[in-house]
């Protein structure tokens, strides 16, 4: 057993050089991997967008609401909306804006992929949010307001700049969540960095190389991501 | 300069405040006049700091008037963003901003509200600190000062928007006792130069020597009023009688 074990290993480094080759080299297929990446990168950048822009929003109304009890309706609707996101499978929520809203037009896919990973995003951020914005005490508001700032003002000078500090760490983490999320884009057969690297399985049989690659440049990608999360949340945090 | 006003700089009329089925301010009436240094007395629960906080409508009244400088500013037409302004607010827990410096937290509003450039918004801040006796901690943030240093900048914070009124809700009750008299010092000094002040307090020596008249509060209604002299030497009530006992 062991001379098969041990020839299994020679056989796998002799082969490298070839098998780097076959999965790489061979018919430029690297550029599965890099036209998949850009495609991971403009779907993650764009849901991000959306899901900042989306979640902002909805924290606004919710803890406006909280606060003040005004807002009641859209309130309601962010409660509904939140429910339904964080209820149910992201890849549902992609197959459904694919082919079921926009079933009936003939749309890029990356970009029914944007929708759908920014209004998963944006549900998660809101609650990030939310949860920064209640994080800074009652005081802060009062004190703003007693000085003459408008409800408005005083979220924007004063509470909204806490409340992102406090969040900085979780908002990030929700990001390499979302980066990684995009992977399931193949379901609505979009080639991502996931499905690139698939690809190149199905046409050279060897799953351990562009799997491996697949995985490395994710990894890559999220320290990359989290070095940056650091220094603005050191940056954040001087004078403290 | 504005033209003089006849009567009060404030008038709060019947002011009715309800929490859940507590009447916390029943029917209470008040007049503050220019330069009047008013201290409201009163145990805890008594509604001093719930009426403080109804003359800048932190808390709406559910009925009764405020009337500031003339204007109802509980009517829901008034832009109350304006009269805040002019009616600064200090806080038992300072509510400093922690995310800016302490020049920062003092020239927010004056820049924002009042369109000041950041030039002249420091030079009267750094005026203000100096009198205070903080004028090396600018570029400090709150969290490095201690809490006689911060209730200062919280009185030079609502000072840089140049009020009509300063209303100041248990000022030194968060603070350990030897910094309470750095925060009184200043509140003394401002009473000399004529500020107009309203303070919630405890410290009965502050009231008894700074105050223009006192006001005794409890069970949300105004029980007594009158001089330091005849609210702690020749007290009327039994209610005040036992508070002062308790207290003195």
């Amino acid at each position: 057993m062991w001379d098969k074990i041990l020839s299994g290993i020679q056989e796998f480094f002799l082969n490298l050089g070839n098998r780097f080759y076959i999965n790489f080299i061979k018919n430029d297929r690297w550029k599965y991997l890099t036209d998949g990446l850009a495609v991971t990168l403009i779907i993650t950048f764009f849901a991000v967008l959306i899901g900042i822009i989306l979640g902002f929003v909805v924290a606004f109304i919710r803890s406006t609401y909280d606060k003040t009890k005004k807002l009641r309706f859209l309130n309601l609707l962010c409660n509904i909306y939140l429910t339904v996101i964080r209820g149910t499978p992201v890849v549902l929520q992609l197959l459904m804006i694919y082919f079921v809203v926009f079933g009936a037009w003939d749309i890029n896919k990356a970009f029914a992929a944007v929708i759908a990973f920014g209004i998963n995003s944006g549900a998660y951020v809101a609650e990030i949010m939310r949860s920064g914005i209640m994080s800074v005490p009652e005081g802060q508001l009062e004190a703003g307001r007693s000085l003459g700032f408008t409800y408005l003002q005083t979220m924007r000078y004063i509470i909204l700049p806490q409340a992102f500090k406090n969040v900085l760490p979780a908002l990030g983490n929700e990001f390499i969540v979302l980066l990684k999320e995009t992977s399931v884009s193949g379901y609505i057969a979009l080639q991502d960095l996931t499905k690139g690297g698939d690809i190149i399985r199905s046409r050279t049989y060897d799953a351990f190389f562009p799997l491996v690659a697949v995985a490395i440049i994710y990894l890559g990608m999220v320290m990359i991501f989290q070095h940056f999360v650091k220094k603005l949340e050191r940056r954040l945090q001087n004078g403290h | 300069m504005d033209i003089k006003r006849q009567g009060p700089l404030i008038q709060a009329k019947n002011i009715v405040k309800i929490f859940g089925n507590q009447k916390a301010l029943n029917n209470v009436s008040l007049e503050i006049g220019e330069g009047d240094v008013l201290c409201i007395i009163g145990p805890s629960g008594s509604g001093k700091s719930t009426f403080l906080r109804c003359l800048n409508l932190l808390e709406v009244p559910d009925s009764g008037q405020i009337f500031f400088e003339g204007v109802d500013i509980t009517d829901k037409k008034v832009d109350i963003n304006r009269h805040r302004q002019k009616m600064g607010m200090v806080f038992q827990l300072f509510h400093l901003f922690p995310h800016l410096t302490v020049m920062k937290n003092l020239t927010l509003a004056p820049m924002k509200l009042l369109g000041k450039s950041a030039k002249e918004a420091e030079n009267e801040a750094r005026q203000l600190l100096k009198r205070v006796g903080l004028a090396d901690r600018e570029d400090a943030y709150p969290d490095q000062l201690s809490g006689g240093q911060k209730q200062r900048i919280a009185i030079v914070r609502a000072l840089c928007m140049k009020p009509e009124v300063m209303l100041f809700d248990e000022p030194t009750s968060a603070l350990d006792p030897e910094m309470v008299k750095e925060v009184l010092e200043v509140m003394r000094e401002l009473a000399n130069e004529r500020m107009t002040m309203v303070v919630v307090t405890h410290e009965m020596g502050f009231a008894r020597e700074v105050a223009s008249k006192v006001i005794f509060m409890a069970d949300g209604m105004i029980m007594e009023t009158g001089t330091p002299e005849e609210i702690f030497t020749n007290p009327k009530s039994e209610r005040l009688k036992s508070f002062l006992s308790k207290v003195l």
